[in-house]
């Protein structure tokens, strides 16, 4: 397998053996079960089906039951599928933190925070007009010129401007391992990781 | 904070200092690293605020080194801190006194907090 589901816990930080400080953030992941595998005679690609998190029965719908009973596991709350896995596991196999090492680099896979109506200074970055001064007035944080005049006559597709920001999935790739606590499925990455406290992420190699 | 969160950190958490508060004139003993040696350099002066909490929290300590204000910030759980010592406690009336910057003189002094 190469990556494992879980939901991301807080940020605190912890000190290495250099005694240097480091952010961290602590992610609980697995155990997932594997409910379905794919491979390229029944389904035309490989891929490994993993399921996480316990649901109730009552808001399970039968379609999905059924689906769980074939790998005989209780309903699970998120079921996700991993492509490009080399070693395909076996149905009903257990995948937990013991997948990664510490000191290992991984990717880190979340929905980032919905961040609402943005202007073009937070959603992508501008500068802004430079002075407060010299005749400027209240457009600080105006996005400038959008297009020329009559050729083209129009704007560009794709012209960056404001809108709804955040709540994308963001991958954050080479992420180091610092920790792992196997007896509470926990797994501790240097730095921030995509998403609120409590929100889904895929943790990969 | 998440006390799973918590409990990840608390390896770390010192134990081994001693209590201070702000107004209290401590020794800092701080680790410093050159190359491959490693020496002790100390830092004495009076503590202007403790910030944060658990593994983030820090303090700052005032000092007057000729004739001019130093400030230095250590973080509470650091390894690199090998001891601290307590030389005086300050009788304060707040947790931040950030005032002593613009004291001078004898307005700058902090008075000692006599305990019966």
């Amino acid at each position: 397998m190469n990556g494992i589901i879980g939901k991301k816990l807080g940020m605190t930080s912890i000190f290495n053996e250099d005694g240097k400080r480091l952010a961290c953030t602590v992610v609980e992941a697995g155990p997932c079960v594997v409910t379905q595998v794919k491979t390229q005679d029944t389904d035309g690609y490989q891929a490994v089906q993993l399921a996480w998190g316990d649901k109730k029965d009552k808001h399970t719908s039968s379609a999905m039951k059924g689906h769980f009973a074939k790998s005989k596991i209780t309903p699970k709350r998120v079921v996700m599928e991993f492509r490009d896995v080399d070693a395909l596991p076996e149905l009903g196999s257990v995948v937990d933190v013991n997948l990664f090492e510490t000191g290992e680099y991984v990717s880190v896979v979340g929905k980032s925070k919905g961040k609402g109506f943005q202007g073009v200074v937070k959603r992508h970055g501008f500068a802004g007009v430079g002075e407060s001064t010299h005749g400027q007035h209240n457009r600080l944080r105006a996005p400038g010129s959008i297009g020329a005049c009559s050729f083209p006559g129009r704007v560009f597709k794709g012209m960056r401007m404001a809108g709804r920001t955040g709540g994308n999935r963001v991958k954050i790739q080479n992420l180091e391992v610092l920790k792992i606590d196997a007896d509470r499925n926990l797994i501790v990455i240097k730095g921030a990781i995509p998403g609120y406290n409590g929100s889904t992420v895929i943790i990969e190699r | 904070m998440n006390s799973i969160v918590n409990s990840i950190a608390s390896d770390d958490l010192r134990t081994d200092l001693p209590a201070f508060k702000a107004g209290d004139r401590v020794t800092v003993h701080y680790k410093i690293k050159e190359g491959s040696k490693e020496r002790i350099q100390q830092f004495q002066g009076d503590v202007i605020q403790r910030r944060n909490g658990g593994i983030d929290e820090t303090f700052t300590v005032r000092k007057i080194s000729n004739g001019i204000g130093v400030e230095r910030i250590f973080p509470m759980h650091s390894p690199f801190i090998d001891k601290i010592e307590v030389n005086r406690k300050g009788r304060v009336r707040r947790a931040r006194i950030f005032y002593l910057r613009t004291q001078i003189g004898k307005a700058a002094r902090i008075k000692e907090l006599r305990t019966r």
